[in-house]
């Protein structure tokens, strides 16, 4: 099963605003390794070739912060989502 | 603003069993958890250990939704198409009240519905953003634009504790010191789950896999019986994972694991029901900071109390332990009215003379023995290999076991004198 469909089965309540915000200066001038692109369990990172932009699906974010942790160029501002926003475990 | 006692950020096990004990004591508490309901953000492998916190819990866990009481230890190397396992039963595990399997979502709900029904605030749906300073002294906590005073903030918000970074007490997280598990929960008919794993209804299995489940990375792989599931899932190492040199992508590991031969049968026609991810501390004792300052203190998985002793991973029992080693602490600070981090040393010094801090410093020589080729790669690889040897029968006359055994030993690095080294090494730990 792909990992898409996987998140598929999880309650999300998405924000309008995304909690994962990315400084793409860092990443095209410090930044070689982009450890976010494999590292992700939801696998939501890809960079974007015409902008040159990690592009981040925050909705699908399972919040575990691995992507924070592994950027140690510190590119990735990442929070938690708002109150009763995000992912919602109903087994855990 | 009127200044209750204590606010407690993150419905967890360390804050809510921090909660139930201040609120055997009648003091003026609120949790704040920012998730719909406790437990709505927490995930474990994974099971609790019971015996080392029975004293202590008093009657919290008493109707607890356990899931299975774990009765079956099992434990497999994982070579690249073979695998050797050991397998654990003893009626010791039975008999008593060891180790249980739960599921986070349902049992901190539990809890938190339990605090309330004693008269608790647990508030949902709030997310914390910034602690409240008096000077150098924490007076409380900001959730959006409301403000919460307290004598003491308990900062039980989890692995990646914002919180005790703010308060300038916990450095930044470094790769190396945390690993990241992912999961997924498996729905079976409680029969099925019976059979399989040959348990009757209540009992289960904890089984750990090294190897093969990381292609070599520090962590291995997870499976637990529930009532009606298994959580199975994959550990790994950030750092490691950083560093692998494959092209290797996360999430594919859990797809890997569960096309292999030993899982596969185990669970077939199982109904996929949640997909998960969470951070688990590392770092063992050396990876433990400061967790007191002044008006605050650190529980749990924030504090970085977890466990990985190579033959087991441990976490919520030292939650629970260090929420309610919190709260003393913090009942014994109120006796003075005095909440400066002097007072509030003797949570620390409290963990000393429990299991948590004890257990965690008997343990401090693993993470590095861990952080070892060895363990996750050449054992995995070479010891199913060995017995697959001795137990194939070719077309030919049969080698001789004893030689073939020795032969193969040599050959596959097991007698190198750096693995041998290795292995003294476990006198250390």
């Amino acid at each position: 099963m792909k990992v898409e469909e996987k998140l598929a089965l999880d309650a999300f309540k998405t924000d309008s605003e995304s909690h994962i915000t990315i400084n793409h200066e860092i990443c095209r001038t410090r930044c070689k390794a982009k450890y976010c692109l494999f590292v992700c369990p939801g696998h939501l990172y890809t960079h974007n070739e015409e902008t040159d932009e990690m592009v981040v699906e925050y909705a699908g974010c399972l919040e575990c912060g691995t992507c924070r942790i592994a950027c140690i160029e510190g590119a990735i501002n990442w929070v938690y989502p708002r109150g009763e926003f995000g992912v919602q475990y109903r087994f855990g | 603003m009127e200044k209750i006692d204590v606010v407690i950020v993150g419905g967890g096990l360390s804050g809510l069993a921090c909660a139930y004990r201040l609120a055997e004591k009648d003091l003026q508490i609120i949790v704040v958890e920012r998730g719909d309901f406790p437990g709505s953000k927490n995930v474990t492998g994974g099971r609790i250990y019971m015996m080392p916190i029975r004293e202590m819990v008093g009657d919290m866990l008493d109707g607890a939704p356990f899931e299975r009481k774990v009765v079956r230890e099992r434990w497999s190397l994982l070579g690249e198409g073979n695998s050797v396992g050991i397998d654990l039963i003893s009626e010791n595990f039975r008999k008593e009240e060891h180790s249980y399997t739960v599921l986070r979502a349902i049992f901190d709900r539990w809890l938190g519905d339990k605090l309330m029904e004693k008269g608790v605030f647990v508030i949902p749906k709030y997310r914390v953003d910034d602690l409240l300073w008096e000077g150098n002294k924490v007076v409380g906590v900001r959730a959006g634009t409301e403000e919460i005073f307290a004598n003491v903030v308990v900062a039980s918000d989890g692995v990646l504790s914002f919180l005790g970074e703010k308060a300038g007490i916990r450095p930044k997280m470094e790769p190396g010191n945390y690993a990241v598990g992912i999961k997924e929960v498996i729905e079976l008919p409680e029969e099925k789950i019976n059979d399989r794993f040959n348990v009757q209804s209540g009992e289960g299995v904890a089984h750990l896999f090294l190897g093969d489940v990381t292609k070599g990375l520090f962590g291995g792989g997870f499976l637990y019986t529930n009532k009606e599931s298994v959580s199975l899932g994959v550990v790994v190492g950030i750092k490691a994972l950083m560093g692998r040199t494959t092209g290797l992508e996360a999430h594919t590991l859990m797809e890997a694991f569960k096309e292999r031969y030993e899982l596969k049968t185990l669970i077939k026609d199982g109904h996929l029901s949640e997909y998960s991810a969470h951070i688990i501390p590392e770092g063992g004792y050396g990876g433990i900071s400061k967790i007191y300052g002044n008006g605050i203190i650190l529980t749990g998985d924030a504090a970085g109390f977890a466990l990985n002793m190579g033959v087991t991973v441990r976490g919520m029992e030292f939650a629970i332990a260090s929420g309610i080693i919190g709260a003393e602490a913090i009942l014994k600070a109120k006796e003075t009215g005095d909440y400066s981090e002097k007072t509030l040393s003797s949570y620390e010094a409290r963990l000393k003379e429990t299991f948590v801090l004890q257990d965690l410093q008997a343990c401090q020589n693993m993470p590095a023995y861990l952080d070892n080729e060895v363990f996750f790669n050449l054992y995995p690889r070479s010891i199913p290999d060995l017995a697959e040897k001795v137990m194939w029968f070719d077309r030919g006359p049969k080698a001789k076991i004893g030689k073939t055994l020795w032969e193969n030993m040599k050959a596959s690095g097991l007698l190198s004198l750096k693995s041998l080294i290795e292995l003294y090494k476990i006198k250390n730990l």
